[in-house]
């Protein structure tokens, strides 16, 4: 059997803070094959973003890798040199980000930061740097790219910006592109049109890309395999369908009932009572035991993983495999 | 429907620039200076009766939070007036006239201010309007917070000992403390997380049941908005594209941009149609400082003809909605 | 499995009798003071320059005790103590450990009792720039229109030219006194907290709060006084530290320049003055013993100011 192309062992990364230590990522793992997408879902402060900034080698103290290990082509990231990071980043691994206009520089116009962006890993030529911009503003949806090299990006829309910061991430046709809620900050119909071009993309070209958000409409259109996150933790892991069908950790099962489109029309939601803990006090045991209906006292211990049909999810008290949960 | 409760009668917000010496004198040397202004509604007349949800959907920049602003006395229309049971909500000269329409924002983070405690911001209004007395201001607010399932010894806290979720109980409370008949809801679930979405969205049904409170629910969120709204209107570029009961307009959506935004929105697929197409809809939403003429839908309408171009479609009853497209008033073909 | 796991295994799971609202995970409530000084304490510089502020305050104020001499008591002084240099005894018996002037005073005494007077100046024009400028800023930033602009204008126009230039101007027409120099520096540096207050204000005034605020509605003088102003002091104590040092140090250069305060309120302005002519005779400690207490107290209140800017921006947080 071959390696997977990324593979995360065990990840624990955590941040010394003036408050104390906060576990933002305490104990994940995970694969990626090229050509596959990972949905990571999980609601604010459940680690999701720092997951996808370590395997980025983007964690700046007081934060810091604690334990684990990030394999990607072979090669162990944790550790790794910065400045090989620094040629890993951008080049093997890209990233998108949320706001583009963070990422994109205001004062360059587009082909000028794809020129540079280029240029920051190989040789080329101004003909060739402009061929590839033209080429990979085709391949993201943008029309008329040869207009938009000489534009500035407060002059593009939303959409339009962040479909540039993808072109820019997919230049040097990186193996994995890592892309953190992009299309949250967009409209409904632009969303629909970038996730709807992301698919075709990374099916194309064979990239493999972890998509970060807290929308898991969006990640059971978009991605093959599922990771569900709370207070740091992994909770539940699996083929996007197997897993959203029929969840059998409570967590994935609660979110799943509490979506409006899944119930009759003005009747109360089944809701997830309390709100997510703070990562400085959790509970002992499984993160999620102080809301779960089905937690008793041996939660306090840490959970068990159950697996079936390539599922795995994280209880000690699961769903039964064939719950009727989407009912 | 009986007699309408709130009416917004064709309702206008145009946004002007401030245009100074500078700016003149920069435009005149050719630098690209905005001067022209956004007209974020236009001519939008709705009419809520008691007790009635309506739900206002719409992407940004479609007017939808301008409208709401205007619905609830925050910001004065450029023309058109805003009526509580045939009373203006406003003023000619801005000052809000009435507290029985009441708001609660989006981002729970900003809308509390985060130097008074929970008892001064849920006291502040009623007292100052005579609803309670200061000395009888901790029962007052005490009962509030039971309502929205808040703790009653969390008077004394501030908000950022809060969670967004506790946060926007807090704002929810600030505004039923007014005794509202009316209360503006400007998307107050999309900045929560998915697990407190449905805690607020019951919490609103429940304060719908007990108070018989009438809402104008304003999100981008379409599975939300049919969950609680009796009414939907649709909004697309400063005007209402669609407006029907929410059970009619989901099932049979008329206009082009209905169909499109319903047929866009990526569905949670649970059983075999996972990675099911949807179909996104093609361009994007103009520019509001340059709106198309004619119906502004036209630039990403599969179905758009000459007419469409021209001419500014009207709202006409169609089927059970009623819906501005030239479809369903005599065809998108120029009249000879 | 534990027995008590078959009791628990609900059929529907999903549907959460949930009761409405959590056992709130409400933090404690730590003192929002302590907490800031808990993160001051992190920078030493910052610490030491608190130190040696407040023991400038403690020595001015208390100088007419600790002070070995009144410096301003004729009967005191003795000529033939005159211009001595630092560590000489003098006639009444204790060591002048920073020498004495012109007129035989003790310097130590003078510089303590100086300070006395620059602090009073720096703290009381500051304060009153602070309650002038940021008025005018609330009113400009909340009223709009014609007001602001009158307003927003004139401080412009101020704060184009330099500050010392117009202090001198107004120094000049009003005369000399306590009253008179307070309102010149006051005048000279109303404006930035002005600028200030009004950016301030302007930010908060579009913020959701605010809104609600009108929303319910409230009169404006209520939004602007319970929920705008005290949301925009933290830059306001920043401008504030750095404009009293500011007040100091101009208040020092008029008196220099023997257009500050009469003669008989000598701050070190004047002490500063007083021994310039006796600098290229040797005798530098006339001047440079007061200039370098000057410099001490205004490095340090800048020092002290600086940190709490750094502690009051969100975006250098870590």
């Amino acid at each position: 059997m071959t390696e997977p192309l990324l593979q995360v062992r065990d990840l624990h990364t955590h941040f010394f803070t003036r408050a104390g230590e906060v576990k933002a990522v305490n104990g994940v793992s995970f694969s990626v094959d090229r050509g596959r997408v990972l949905g990571l879902v999980g609601e604010s402060g459940s680690g999701k973003s720092v997951t996808g900034y370590s395997i980025l080698g983007l964690i700046d103290p007081p934060g810091r890798i604690v334990s684990g290990s990030i394999r990607f082509e072979g090669r162990e990231l944790v550790g790794l040199d910065p400045d090989e990071l620094r040629a890993l980043r951008g080049r093997r691994i890209a990233m998108v980000f949320q706001d583009a206009t963070a990422t994109l520089n205001p004062v360059l116009t587009v082909g000028r930061q794809m020129t540079l962006a280029i240029r920051a890993h190989e040789r080329a030529s101004d003909r060739a740097a402009r061929d590839l911009a033209l080429d990979v503003l085709k391949k993201v949806g943008i029309p008329d790219p040869a207009s938009r090299l000489n534009t500035y990006p407060h002059e593009l829309s939303g959409g339009m910006r962040q479909r540039v910061a993808i072109a820019v991430a997919l230049l040097h046709r990186p193996a994995l592109i890592v892309a953190d809620e992009p299309t949250t900050a967009l409209d409904v119909s632009v969303q629909a049109q970038i996730i709807f071009e992301m698919r075709d993309l990374v099916r194309s070209l064979g990239t493999a890309m972890i998509w970060i958000t807290h929308d898991l409409a969006t990640v059971s259109s978009l991605a093959d395999d599922v990771l569900v996150m709370y207070a740091g933790r992994m909770v539940e892991a699996g083929p996007t369908r197997v897993t959203l069908r029929a969840p059998r950790h409570p967590y994935t099962a609660g979110l799943l009932a509490s979506v409006p489109s899944r119930n009759p029309k003005g009747v109360d939601l089944p809701q997830i009572p309390g709100s997510t803990p703070s990562l400085l006090r959790l509970p002992p045991g499984c993160p999620f035991q102080p809301r779960c209906p089905r937690a008793t006292p041996v939660c306090r211990e840490d959970p068990p993983r159950v697996v079936d049909s390539g599922r795995e999810a994280l209880c000690h008290h699961p769903l039964p495999p064939a719950s009727q949960a989407a009912a | 429907m009986s007699d309408p409760h709130l009416v917004i009668d064709r309702v206008s917000k145009r946004f002007d620039p401030r245009v100074t010496l500078g700016d003149r004198i920069a435009a005149r040397l050719g630098a690209r200076v905005e001067l022209r202004g956004v007209q974020a509604v236009r001519d939008v007349s709705l009419a809520i009766a008691p007790g009635e949800t309506l739900g206002l959907v719409g992407e940004s920049g479609c007017g939808k939070s301008t409208l709401g602003r205007m619905a609830a006395g925050i910001m004065a229309p450029t023309s058109g007036t805003v009526r509580l049971e045939g009373r203006p909500v406003m003023s000619p000269g801005g000052t809000k006239l009435t507290t029985r329409v009441q708001t609660v924002f989006q981002d729970p983070f900003a809308s509390l201010n985060p130097r008074m405690s929970v008892g001064e911001i849920l006291a502040e209004g009623p007292v100052a309007h005579g609803l309670t007395t200061r000395e009888n201001a901790r029962d007052y607010v005490a009962g509030w917070l039971d309502r929205v399932g808040l703790d009653r010894s969390y008077v004394g806290r501030f908000p950022h000992q809060f969670s967004g979720g506790q946060r926007q109980r807090i704002a929810i409370a600030r505004a039923l403390a007014m005794q509202p008949d009316v209360l503006v809801c400007d998307e107050p679930v999309a900045s929560l997380d998915v697990s407190i979405q449905a805690q607020i969205i019951n919490l609103f049904l429940k304060l719908r049941r007990e108070l018989g409170l009438t809402y104008l629910f304003i999100s981008h969120d379409l599975g939300v908005v049919r969950h609680i709204s009796d009414r939907v209107a649709i909004m697309y570029l400063g005007r209402i594209v669609e407006i029907g009961t929410a059970d009619a307009l989901y099932a049979d959506p008329r206009h082009p941009y209905t169909q499109a935004l319903l047929a866009s929105v990526p569905r949670l697929m649970t059983e075999d149609a996972v990675g099911a197409e949807f179909a996104p809809i093609a361009g994007e939403i103009p520019s509001p400082l340059a709106p198309p003429p004619g119906c502004p839908f036209h630039t990403r309408c599969p179905a758009a003809g000459p007419r469409c171009v021209a001419e500014m479609p009207d709202l006409v009853p169609t089927g059970a909605q009623r819906v501005a497209c030239h479809l369903y008033t005599g065809g998108v073909e120029l009249a000879a | 499995m534990t027995p008590t796991d078959t009791t628990l295994t609900s059929q529907d799971p999903v549907t959460l009798p949930a009761p409405e609202a959590a056992p709130a995970p409400v933090p404690p409530p730590v003192s929002p003071l302590r907490a800031f000084w808990a993160e001051y304490r992190e920078s030493w510089i910052a610490v030491i320059a608190l130190a040696v502020v407040v023991l400038v305050v403690l020595a001015a104020l208390l100088a007419p005790w600790i002070t070995p001499q009144d410096p301003y008591d004729i009967a005191n002084l003795s000529l033939m103590d005159a211009r001595r240099p630092p560590g000489y005894v003098g006639a009444e018996g204790y060591t002048h450990w920073l020498g004495t002037d012109a007129n035989g005073r003790d310097l130590l005494s003078a510089i303590l009792y100086g300070l006395r007077i620059s602090l009073q100046m720096g703290l009381v024009a500051g304060l009153v720039a602070l309650s002038v400028g940021t008025t005018l800023g609330l009113v400009a930033a909340h009223s709009g229109g014609r007001i602001e602009t009158a307003i927003m204008r004139i401080v412009d126009l101020q704060l184009s030219f330099p500050a010392i230039l117009l202090a001198l101007v107004l120094v000049a027409m009003l005369g000399q006194g306590k009253g008179q120099l307070i309102a010149a520096l006051v005048a000279a540096q109303y404006a930035y907290f002005a600028r200030t207050a009004y950016g301030a204000a302007a930010a908060e005034r579009r913020k959701d709060y605010v809104e609600a605020a009108h929303s319910v509605p409230l009169s404006a003088r209520r939004i602007v006084f319970r929920h705008i102003l005290p949301n925009i002091m933290p830059p306001l104590i920043v401008v504030a530290t750095v404009q009293i040092a500011n007040s100091i140090a101009l208040e020092a250069t008029l008196s220099f320049l023997g257009l500050g305060l009469p003669v008989t309120e000598p701050s070190l302005g004047m002490l500063i003055s007083n021994g310039f002519q006796y600098m290229m005779s040797g005798r530098y400690w006339i001047s440079i013993y007061p200039g370098i207490a000057l410099i001490i107290l205004i490095v340090a209140i800048n020092l002290v100011g600086d940190q709490i800017r750094d502690q009051l921006n969100p975006r250098l947080k870590r």
